[in-house]
C-alpha cells in the first residue's frame, strides 16, 4: 500500500511489472473499458476524465527562455489511475490522482509530486469549465469560446520552485495514431491519444535566485487507456519536438526485453495536419549516456525518420533532468540540431540503477 | 516459725554447662527477727532470696512460710504467695515507671485486695513521701525510690520483708537513713526481715547474720 | 583495622537474625509496592505513547472545529489553497461485544511514517485491497481474535504495535464503519504548513497545539495519580518499618561503637563504615523489592488494563515489559529511604560522647514536647489539606486534601492515643487496670510509627471502600433507572432497521429509538442522542437538576438534556444555553447523571436531532415488552439477528456491573497490600519493643502477677491500641471518602456521587485490624509467656 506500489500502479497499471500481471488486465472481468479503433474522439467531453479506463493523463511540457536567451523547461502532469472502473463521490472513490511537476534550468532540475484521492475535491478534472487540478496545482481554461484547451492558465510549485504561465493555442488539436487510436505494441495494445502541440506561452518562473519572466512553446498530451504496455516492454523513450519551421514531431520507442523496440511517430504539419507512421518508420538511437542517479541514461540521441528525410541530434539541456520522485524517471528539454533545428522535450522511463 | 527452709539446692544452666549455685542451704527466720544474708559475689545469696520470695523454685529442698510449703505449686500459686504474703525490695527497677508514686505505693496492697488508705497515708508520712505522691519514679532520687519500694512492700502488712541489696545503689548517708526507717517500720509491724547485703557494716545493724560461701552456709 | 571494625559491626546481624529480617523485609516491601505502582504506571504510559507515537499524530499541530466535525469540502478547499493537511476521522463503534476505537487516516495523504503496519506488511497489500471495499484495517492480535467472527468489518491485519481495542484504517473504511458521511474530525498539519489559521476559507477552524491532543492521557492522569498516591503511601509505611529497625540496630550497638572508638577507630571511619553497611543493606533489600514489585505489577496489570479500558476506553496490553527506569527509581527510593531512616542514628553517633554509658536506654521514648510539636504539625497539615480545595481547583487540590487529611491524622495520632489512654486510666478501677492503661500509654511513643502506618492503611481502606461501595450503590440504582427498556436491538442496516420497526409495531409495547451522532461538544469528544416522547423517560430518567417544566420544554424542542460531566465541565445550569453544533444552541432543560462515561453527552427530542443530522444512523432500538425473551427469540428467527445484536436488560446490567467490579479490583488489591504492610509494621515494632519490655514487666511480676496474666495483658494492649487507632482511622477514612466522592471524582470524571455509610464494612475492618494486632502480638507474647523467671530476675540482680 505504500506510495511506491501506488505510483507503480499509476504508471504501469497494465504493465508486466504490475503485481497483477498482464493477462488479467483490461479484460471484461476486470470491468475496465478497452480502447477500440473505430471510436471517435469527441470534444470537449474527452478533455475530461474517463473513469472506466484504468489510466489517464493530462501532460504538458514547455520549452521556455528568458530575455537573456537562457533556456528553461517545465513539466505539468496530472495522472489518474483507477482501482475500479467507476467514479464515486467521497472517500469511496476508486480514482487515485498523482501530480508531477518539473522545472529544468541548464544547471538545476526541480521536481515535485502530489497525491490525492478522487471524489473528495482534492484533485480532479472538470470539462465545463475545463479545469484539471491537484491541491493548488491547476491547469484552467481561460478560453471564452471555442475549444476549452485553446487558452489555459497553468501553475504548480514545489520545494525551491514555482511557475505561473498563460498558454494560447495557435493551432488545432491533433489526434495521434489513427484518429486518436494509438497502437503501443505489435500485439495491439493501444490507447486513446491526442495532443495540442501549438501553445505559445508567457509567464514567470520562481527560482531560488528570484523570479524570471519567460516566453516559449508548449505541448499538451492527452492519453487514456487500460493497457498501455505489453508484457515484455519495460520502459519507453518519448519525444515531442518543436521544429523551427513550425512543424512538430511526436515519437516514441517502447523498449522490449525480448526483441526490437516498438516505435511510433506522428509528423504534424505547421497547420496541424498529422501524418502517423507505423512501427519501424522512426528510429531512435542513443549516442551518449550520462550517469544519472547511478544508472547510465542516454542524454544524446540520433533521431531518424527517413520518410521525411529527417535526421536529428538531440542534446539534453540538463543531462541531470531526473524526476527523483516516488516513481522516478528522466524528463527534460532538449535542443535539436541536424536536418532541422528547434527545441523539444524528452522523456525516458524504465532506466533503473543495476 | 516464720520461714523454715531446708536443704535448698539450685543449679543454673549456662553456656559453659551446669552451674551449681546453692548446695543444700537451710535457714530459719522467726517473726520480728532481722537477718542479714552476706557473702561474696556469686555465693548464691540473691538466688536464695529469690527462692524464699517465691520468685523461683528450688531444684530440691523445702521452704515453709508460716508452715505452708511454697515450693509446691505452680506459677499462679507462687504469684499469689508473692502478692499476699511477701514484701519485696530490690536494688533497682523496683517501681513501675508508668504509675505515679501514690499508685506505686498502693499497687501491691490493691493487687492483694488489702488496700488500707489510712495505713498507706501513714506509711508515706513516715517515709517522707507525702509531697511526692503525684510524681513519677523517674522524677525521684535513688533514696526516695527505695523508700517508695519499702512503703509499697509494707503496705500489704506482709509477715516477712525480703530485701535484695536495697541500699546498693545509694551513698552511705542515704543508705543509713533508708535502712534506719526500714528497720523501724519492720519493728513496728512485727514482720520478719531478711536482707541480702555485701556490707558488713550494714549487716551489723541487724539482729542476726548468715554468711554464704559457694552455695553453703559458712 | 577497617575490616576488623566492619566484622564487629556486621556480627550484630548474625546474632539478631529476626532484626535483620525485619530490616530487609521492611525495605523490600516498601520498595516492592512503590516499584510495582511505578511499573504499572510506566507500562500504561508506554502503551499510550506507543499508540500515539506509532500513529505519530500527537506530534502534529491540527486544525479542528471546536463545534464539531467539518465537511469534506473544507479539507478539499484547504488543500486547493495549498495547505499541506491530512484528514483524521475518529470514533467509537460497537462490534458484537467489543467497543472499538476507530482511527481513520487518509492513507494517501497521511505521512508514511505514521501509517500502521510495518513496510513488509504493507508491501504485501495491493492498493485494491486497501482502497476498495471492504478494505483493510490494522488491529492488535488480541483484538483480531475478538473480532474474528464479526460481519461487515474490513479485512483485519494484526499489528503488534497497536493497543488492544483500537482499529486503524483508511479514512474511507472508517467513514463507512462510523457512518460519518464524509465528515472529518480534524486536519493534521504536515510539514511546510503556513502559520496561523485559514480564516478566510474556514473561519470556524482553530489551530490546536501538538500537546493538546492527549485526550487519553489527560483522562487517565487521575487514575495514575491515584496509583502513585498508593505507591507513596505504602512506601511511607515501609519507611516506618525501616526507621524502626535501623534505629534499634544503632541503639543496640552503642557499646560496640563506643568500644571501637575507644580502641582508636576515628569517628569519620566509623560513620563511613555504618554508611557503607546501610547502603549495602539498602541495595540488597531494594533488589529484592524490585523483583517482588515486578511480580506484584505483573499480577495486577491485567486488572489495571481492564480498569483503564472500562473507565476510559484507553487500552493497554495486559502484559508487563521490564523497564530499567522504574527499576532504577525503585532502587533509588530504597537507598534514599534507608538513608533517611539512618540519618537520625548516624547523627546520634556523631554526637555520642566517648565515655557515655553503654547501657541501652529507651530509645523510642519521645518527650511530651516533641509529641505536642508533632501534633501541631499534623493540625497544620489538616488545615492546609482542607483549605486546598477551597483555595484552588483541580485534581491536585483534591489530592492535597487527601494527603493533608491522611498525614495530619497520622501525626495527630500519638497525642490522641495518649489522651484516650489517660481517659482510660482515669476510669480504671483496680491496680492492674490502672497499670495496664498507664503502661499502654507509655508504649505509644515506641509504637507510634507502626500505629501511624496502621492508621494510614485503615483510613485508606475505609475511604476507598466507602467510595467504591457508594459508587456501586449509586451505579446500580442508576442502571435500574437508566436501562428502561427490556430489550435492546441493533439492526445490521438501515433497511433492516426499517423492517424491524414495522415488524415490532404490533408486537412490542413500544419501540424507543436510540439514535445518536458522535459530535464534539465544546471541542471535546461528545455524543448527541435523540429520543422520542414516551412516559418511561419522564418517569425514569435520572435527572439531577432541572428547570420547572423540563419534559414539556424538551418535547417542545425548546430544551436539551445534558449529562453531569458536560454541565460540570462547561459550568452549565438548567436554563443556560448549550451549543450542540455550529449555529445550534438550546437551553438546558435538565441535567442527568451519566456514570462511567468520560465524554460529554446531550439528548434532544429526536425530530430535532434528525433536523440537524440528516444522515443519522437509525439502527439501535430499545424495546418495551413484557416478554423480552420470547421477543428476542422471534427477532432472531425473523431477522436472523445475531445474539450480539439482541441484548436484554439483565445481561446489559450484568455486563455493566462486571466492568464496574473489575474497575476497582486493583484498588482492592492495593488496599489489602497496604494493610498487610501496616500489619507487618506493627509486628516489627512489637518485636522490637518486646526485647526492651522486661524491665517494665519485671516489677509487676515480682509483685504477684503471673507470666500468663502479663501475656494476656500484652495481647490486650495490642488490641486496645489497634482499636483506638481504628477509632481515629474511621472518621479520617470517612473524610477521605467524602473528598474522593465530592472533590476528586468531580475533578477527575465530572460527576459527584452521594456518600453512603457501610457500618458492616467497618466492623469487618475492625475485626481485620484486631486480627492483625493479634498476629503481630502473638510472637512477642508467646516469648513473654515462656520467659524463664531467671530472665526476669536478672532485671533485679545487682550484677548486671
Amino acid at each position: 500500500m505504500n506510495a511506491d506500489r501506488l505510483a507503480l500502479l499509476l504508471w504501469l497499471a497494465a504493465s508486466a511489472a504490475s503485481a497483477q500481471g498482464f493477462a488479467g488486465l483490461g479484460t471484461e472481468a476486470e470491468g475496465f473499458a478497452i480502447p477500440a479503433p473505430e471510436a471517435a474522439l469527441s470534444f470537449p467531453a474527452d478533455h475530461g476524465p474517463h473513469p472506466d479506463y484504468r489510466i489517464e493523463w493530462w501532460y504538458l511540457t514547455a520549452n521556455l527562455s528568458d530575455a537573456s536567451g537562457t533556456d528553461y523547461g517545465i513539466q505539468w502532469t496530472l495522472f489518474r489511475s483507477a482501482l475500479a472502473p467507476f467514479a464515486a463521490e467521497g472517500w469511496d472513490s476508486p480514482q487515485i490522482w498523482l501530480g508531477n511537476a518539473g522545472l529544468t534550468t541548464p544547471e538545476t532540475h526541480f521536481a515535485a509530486e502530489r497525491l490525492a484521492r478522487g471524489g473528495t475535491g482534492q484533485a480532479g478534472v472538470t470539462t465545463a469549465p475545463f479545469e484539471a487540478w491537484i491541491d493548488d496545482w491547476h491547469m484552467t481554461s481561460t478560453a471564452p469560446s471555442g475549444d476549452p484547451l485553446d487558452s489555459l492558465s497553468l501553475a504548480a510549485n514545489g520545494e525551491g520552485f514555482a511557475y505561473d504561465l498563460t498558454l494560447q493555442a495557435t493551432g488545432p488539436l491533433v489526434p495521434q495514431g489513427i484518429d486518436g487510436y494509438s497502437v503501443k505494441s505489435p500485439e495491439g495494445q493501444a490507447s486513446y491519444y491526442y495532443s495540442q502541440p501549438f501553445y505559445e506561452i508567457e509567464g514567470s518562473l520562481s527560482l531560488p535566485s528570484g523570479p524570471v519572466e519567460v516566453t516559449g512553446q508548449g505541448w499538451l498530451d492527452r492519453e487514456y487507456s487500460s493497457q498501455p504496455l505489453s508484457e515484455t516492454q519495460d520502459g519507453w523513450d518519448w519525444i515531442s519536438l518543436h521544429l523551427d519551421g513550425g512543424e512538430k514531431l511526436m515519437g516514441f520507442r517502447l523498449r522490449d526485453r525480448e526483441g526490437a523496440p516498438f516505435t511510433s511517430a506522428t509528423w504534424i504539419a505547421a497547420d496541424g495536419t498529422p501524418s502517423p507512421y507505423p512501427n519501424g518508420a522512426l528510429t531512435m538511437t542513443p549516442l551518449e549516456t550520462t550517469d544519472v542517479n547511478g544508472a547510465p541514461i542516454p542524454t544524446q540521441w540520433q533521431i531518424d525518420l527517413p520518410a521525411r528525410s529527417l535526421s536529428l541530434r538531440l542534446d539534453a539541456l540538463n543531462p541531470q533532468s531526473w524526476m527523483d520522485l516516488t516513481f522516478p524517471y528522466w524528463e527534460g528539454p532538449v535542443t535539436i540540431t541536424g536536418s532541422h533545428t528547434g527545441k523539444g522535450y524528452l522523456e525516458m522511463t524504465g532506466y533503473t540503477a543495476p | 516459725m516464720l520461714i523454715d527452709a531446708r536443704d535448698l539446692t539450685k543449679t543454673f544452666q549456662t553456656a559453659d554447662g551446669k552451674l551449681p549455685v546453692l548446695n543444700g542451704v537451710s535457714l530459719q527466720l522467726q517473726s520480728g527477727e532481722t537477718l542479714a544474708l552476706t557473702g561474696e559475689s556469686g555465693s548464691g545469696k540473691s538466688t536464695l532470696l529469690h527462692l524464699l520470695a517465691a520468685l523461683d523454685a528450688p531444684d530440691s529442698g523445702t521452704i515453709r512460710l508460716q508452715g505452708d510449703d511454697i515450693t509446691k505449686g505452680n506459677d499462679a500459686s507462687r504469684a499469689a504467695v508473692r502478692r499476699n504474703r511477701i514484701g519485696l525490695v530490690f536494688q533497682q527497677f523496683n517501681l513501675i515507671p508508668s504509675l505515679d508514686i501514690a499508685a506505686n505505693l498502693a499497687f501491691q496492697a490493691r493487687l492483694a485486695g488489702r488496700h488500707d488508705a489510712d495505713w498507706c497515708a501513714a506509711l508515706s508520712e513516715r517515709l517522707g513521701l507525702s509531697e511526692l505522691l503525684s510524681r513519677y519514679p523517674e522524677q525521684l532520687s535513688g533514696g526516695q525510690q527505695q523508700r517508695v519500694a519499702i512503703g509499697r512492700a509494707l503496705a500489704t502488712r506482709p509477715p516477712v520483708l525480703l530485701a535484695d541489696e536495697p541500699t546498693g545503689n545509694l551513698d552511705e548517708a542515704t543508705a543509713d537513713s533508708v535502712l534506719e526507717i526500714m528497720l523501724d517500720l519492720v519493728a513496728e509491724t512485727g514482720a520478719g526481715l531478711l536482707m541480702v547485703t555485701h556490707s558488713t557494716r550494714l549487716a551489723g545493724r541487724l539482729s542476726r547474720r548468715l554468711h554464704l560461701s559457694q552455695g553453703r552456709v559458712a | 583495622m577497617r575490616r576488623a571494625a566492619l566484622a564487629a559491626l556486621i556480627s550484630h546481624w548474625r546474632r539478631q537474625p529476626l532484626q535483620f529480617f525485619t530490616l530487609i523485609a521492611g525495605l523490600a516491601l516498601a520498595t516492592a509496592l512503590w516499584s510495582a505502582v511505578q511499573a504499572i504506571n510506566s507500562e500504561a504510559r508506554r502503551s499510550y505513547a506507543a499508540a500515539e507515537g506509532m500513529l505519530g499524530l500527537g506530534s502534529y499541530e491540527t486544525l479542528a472545529d471546536p463545534a464539531g466535525r467539518m465537511p469534506l469540502e473544507t479539507f478539499a478547499e484547504l488543500r486547493r489553497a495549498g495547505w499541506p493537511i491530512s484528514p483524521v476521522l475518529e470514533g467509537r463503534a460497537q462490534f458484537g461485544d467489543q467497543r472499538i476505537e476507530l482511527l481513520g487516516l487518509d492513507f494517501i495523504s497521511a505521512p508514511q511514517a505514521n501509517l500502521p503496519g510495518n513496510p513488509q506488511l504493507r508491501e504485501a497489500l495491493s492498493p485494491t485491497e486497501i482502497f476498495l471495499p471492504p478494505g483493510i484495517a490494522f488491529v492488535a492480535p488480541d483484538t483480531l481474535r475478538a473480532l474474528h467472527d464479526i460481519d461487515g468489518l474490513p479485512r483485519l491485519i494484526a499489528d503488534t504495535s497497536l493497543p488492544p481495542g483500537r482499529l486503524v484504517t483508511d479514512i474511507a473504511v472508517a467513514d463507512r464503519l462510523l457512518e460519518a458521511g464524509g465528515e472529518i474530525d480534524r486536519l493534521i498539519l504536515l510539514e511546510g504548513a503556513p502559520n496561523g489559521v485559514p480564516s478566510a476559507l474556514a473561519p470556524e477552524l482553530q489551530r490546536f497545539d501538538r500537546q493538546s491532543q492527549g485526550e487519553i492521557s489527560r483522562l487517565t492522569d487521575s487514575f495514575h495519580l491515584n496509583l502513585t498516591a498508593f505507591g507513596l503511601l505504602s512506601f511511607a509505611v515501609g519507611l516506618f518499618i525501616v526507621h524502626g529497625t535501623i534505629g534499634l540496630a544503632f541503639e543496640q550497638r552503642r557499646s560496640v561503637f563506643r568500644t571501637l572508638r575507644a580502641l582508636g577507630l576515628p569517628l569519620r571511619n566509623l560513620l563511613a563504615l555504618l554508611l557503607a553497611e546501610i547502603l549495602l543493606l539498602a541495595l540488597l533489600a531494594g533488589g529484592l523489592g524490585i523483583a517482588l514489585g515486578y511480580l506484584i505489577a505483573a499480577a495486577l496489570l491485567p486488572d489495571v488494563a481492564a480498569t483503564l479500558r472500562g473507565l476510559y476506553g484507553a487500552s493497554i496490553p495486559g502484559s508487563l515489559a521490564f523497564d530499567p527506569t522504574w527499576a532504577a527509581s525503585g532502587l533509588g527510593v530504597a537507598l534514599i529511604g534507608a538513608l533517611v531512616a539512618a540519618a537520625h542514628g548516624l547523627n546520634a553517633i556523631r554526637k555520642m560522647p566517648l565515655l557515655a554509658s553503654a547501657r541501652p536506654r529507651a530509645w523510642a521514648v519521645a518527650s511530651t514536647r516533641s509529641l505536642r510539636r508533632q501534633a501541631l504539625a499534623g493540625l497544620a497539615l489538616l488545615v492546609a489539606g482542607i483549605a486546598a480545595p477551597i483555595l484552588a481547583d483541580g485534581l491536585l487540590a483534591g489530592f492535597a486534601l487527601m494527603g493533608g487529611l491522611l498525614l495530619g491524622a497520622a501525626l495527630l495520632l500519638p497525642l490522641m492515643l495518649g489522651a484516650a489512654l489517660s481517659a482510660g486510666a482515669a476510669l480504671a478501677r483496680g491496680p492492674v487496670a490502672q497499670w495496664f492503661w498507664a503502661d499502654t500509654r507509655q508504649q505509644v511513643p515506641g509504637l507510634s510509627l507502626a500505629l501511624m502506618s496502621l492508621l494510614l492503611a485503615l483510613a485508606t481502606n475505609v475511604g476507598v471502600s466507602t467510595m467504591v461501595s457508594s459508587f456501586r450503590l449509586t451505579f446500580t440504582g442508576w442502571l435500574d433507572q437508566r436501562l428502561v427498556s427490556q430489550l435492546y436491538v441493533t439492526a445490521p442496516s438501515e433497511a433492516d432497521g426499517e423492517r424491524l420497526r414495522a415488524w415490532l409495531e404490533t408486537r412490542a409495547d413500544a419501540v424507543l429509538p436510540i439514535w445518536k451522532v458522535d459530535s464534539p461538544l465544546y471541542g471535546a469528544p461528545g455524543e448527541i442522542y435523540g429520543i422520542v416522547d414516551h412516559q418511561v423517560y419522564r418517569s425514569h430518567w435520572p435527572l439531577l437538576a432541572s428547570s420547572d417544566t423540563p419534559w414539556e420544554d424538551f418535547y417542545a424542542g425548546r430544551g436539551a438534556l445534558i449529562n453531569e460531566q458536560l454541565a460540570y465541565r462547561e459550568d452549565l445550569s438548567p436554563g443556560d444555553p448549550v451549543t450542540l453544533g455550529p449555529g445550534w444552541t438550546l437551553p438546558v432543560s435538565a441535567i442527568y447523571s451519566d456514570y462511567g462515561n468520560p465524554a460529554g453527552q446531550a439528548i434532544v427530542h429526536l425530530p430535532l436531532l434528525q433536523e440537524h443530522h440528516h444522515e443519522l444512523p437509525r439502527l439501535r432500538h430499545g424495546i418495551l415488552t413484557k416478554d423480552p425473551e420470547g421477543l428476542a427469540r422471534a427477532l432472531h428467527e425473523e431477522f436472523g439477528l445475531p445474539r450480539a445484536n439482541l441484548i436484554d436488560n439483565d445481561s446489559l446490567k450484568a455486563t455493566s456491573l462486571q466492568i464496574f467490579e473489575r474497575t476497582f479490583t486493583v484498588t482492592g488489591a492495593l488496599n489489602v497490600l497496604t494493610l498487610s504492610v501496616a500489619g507487618f509494621a506493627i509486628l516489627t515494632a512489637l518485636l522490637t519493643l518486646s526485647s526492651m519490655r522486661l524491665p517494665q514487666l519485671a516489677p509487676p511480676w515480682a509483685l504477684g502477677l503471673t507470666r500468663a496474666q502479663l501475656a494476656r495483658l500484652e495481647t490486650l494492649r495490642s488490641l486496645a491500641l489497634a482499636t483506638l487507632t481504628f477509632a481515629l482511622a474511621l472518621p479520617t477514612g470517612l473524610m477521605l471518602a467524602w473528598s474522593l466522592l465530592a472533590v476528586v471524582n468531580v475533578e477527575a470524571f465530572g460527576w459527584r456521587l452521594p456518600m453512603f455509610l457501610f457500618p458492616a464494612q467497618w466492623l469487618w475492618l475492625l475485626a481485620l485490624s484486631l486480627i492483625a494486632a493479634l498476629l503481630a502480638a502473638y510472637l512477642p507474647v508467646r516469648r513473654l509467656a515462656r520467659t524463664d523467671p531467671s530472665q526476669f530476675l536478672k532485671v533485679f540482680a545487682d550484677e548486671r
